[in-house]
């Protein structure tokens, strides 16, 4: 059956998965008990329009004048929860309560850009503890 | 974590660090991880344990009676020692060249490179002025690379962010298995490029060769020459505006923008036909049987 058609769900709202945790809108989704796809657009190419001045900064710093592999970052939602997937880590990191989100993807990407930037900077990121049981003295 | 020194760990053995760190008392199957974002983060740019590098403190070095790992090692020296730009002149093709930078730098390579170059970085701006041969920048992580001239095949394999560009053409399975990030050919490119690409974007301000985009899970592939077929999976797709300005800003960037703008450029898409899951397996083999 799979391999003739696509037979997941498309995304429709942004808060689409905040108010359906499980994302289960086709029936071949429902059938299986699994939403299929990612929980964001992927291929959503940021507006610079919307750049923060963090981000700003940090393209300076790093010498690049686009923002570079955070192109590749989202807001994505895990168990109903606004999130973004850290791939030095392989899993999901949570966006506090207390942070209002926007009520456009683009504006909610920038955030998760920044969020993730001061993350895996910072001495609380798992990669430290990693580094420092593995690192060759 | 926090009551053992680095002094101690130093003084241990690999297994005790590991173990008095507590990494193998964690489950590590079936696990989430639960992390919030701090939103009082500091604000810094670099990896706790990056080099502090200044981009105004320039240096250069003979790389042609080294090893490729003598001159590996002589990068992360200097970046030690707080250079922030390097020169390496006469890298005579060696293989492995400048792999597995993980700091903010401006890398400056004389010559041409062999297999494998440049790969594994995070964050340093190279410029090759010269060829490269297969898999150059190899599961890059981010910053920017820039070939003057042509590439092997499998440029830019599993790449998972930053921008890698050649002036030039480029060989086949450009692009395989791409994870992320942005790769430019200002040429042509061979047959399979994109071949099981996950994310990112691809552009080819040339021609593109067999079965582009085979077997693609998802991301984009702007053509603007010619294509010679697409691949399993593999369509066009309605250029949007977004794109016509990402293009455009990206292609101006690298000197790459064709006199005709962008509106000719060809999108590729994921058809989605390919998208599979373990556990619709069961079912099928029960239609099947």
């Amino acid at each position: 059956m799979a391999g003739t058609q696509y037979r997941g769900s498309d995304i429709k709202d942004v808060d689409q998965f905040i108010k359906d945790a499980a994302g289960l809108e086709s029936e071949r989704e429902k059938e299986i008990g699994q939403h299929i796809g990612y929980r964001y657009d992927v291929n959503l190419v940021p507006d610079h329009d919307r750049l923060t001045p963090f981000l700003r900064n940090y393209m300076e710093f790093m010498g690049w004048d686009d923002l570079n592999w955070l192109e590749d970052v989202h807001m994505g939602y895990e168990e109903g929860k606004p999130a973004v997937f850290d791939r030095n880590v392989n899993g999901w990191v949570r966006i506090p309560d207390s942070i209002d989100l926007p009520d456009n993807q683009q504006d909610r990407d920038m955030i998760a850009r920044e969020l993730l930037l001061k993350f895996q900077m910072s001495d609380r990121h798992p990669l430290v503890t990693l580094r420092k049981a593995y690192t060759k003295f | 974590m926090s009551g053992i020194s680095d002094a101690e760990l130093r003084d241990m053995t690999q297994e005790e660090r590991v173990n008095a760190l507590g990494m193998t008392t964690e489950q590590l199957t079936g696990k989430s991880l639960y992390i919030e974002f701090d939103p009082d983060a500091q604000e810094r740019f670099t990896y706790p344990w990056a080099p502090d590098v200044d981009f105004n403190k320039r240096t250069e070095f003979d790389a042609g009676d080294l090893t490729n790992t003598e001159v590996n090692a002589r990068i992360r020296d200097l970046m030690a020692e707080g250079y922030g730009t390097i020169v390496l002149q006469n890298p005579r093709g060696k293989h492995s060249l400048a792999v597995g930078i993980l700091s903010r730098l401006n890398l400056i390579i004389e010559g041409s490179t062999g297999y494998f170059g440049v790969g594994l970085i995070d964050g340093p701006n190279v410029r090759i002025n010269g060829r490269v041969g297969w898999s150059c920048a190899e599961n890059m992580m981010s910053g920017t690379v820039v070939v003057e001239k042509n590439a092997g095949s499998t440029f830019g394999a599993a790449i998972r962010g930053g921008d890698l560009v050649c002036r030039g053409s480029v060989g086949s399975r450009t692009g395989i298995d791409m994870k992320g990030g942005t790769i430019i050919v200002g040429g042509d490119t061979g047959a399979l490029s994109g071949f099981m690409m996950q994310r990112g974007r691809m552009v080819v301000c040339g021609n593109a060769g067999k079965n582009l985009g085979d077997s693609m899970y998802d991301g984009t592939i702007y053509v603007g020459g010619e294509i010679r077929s697409l691949g399993v999976d593999a369509v066009t797709a309605y250029l949007t505006k977004l794109d016509k300005d990402w293009l455009t800003r990206k292609l101006t960037q690298y000197g790459l923008m064709p006199g005709r703008g962008v509106d000719h450029f060809t999108k590729i898409v994921a058809g989605k036909q390919l998208w599979n899951y373990d556990n619709l397996e069961p079912n099928e083999k029960k239609l099947i049987l």
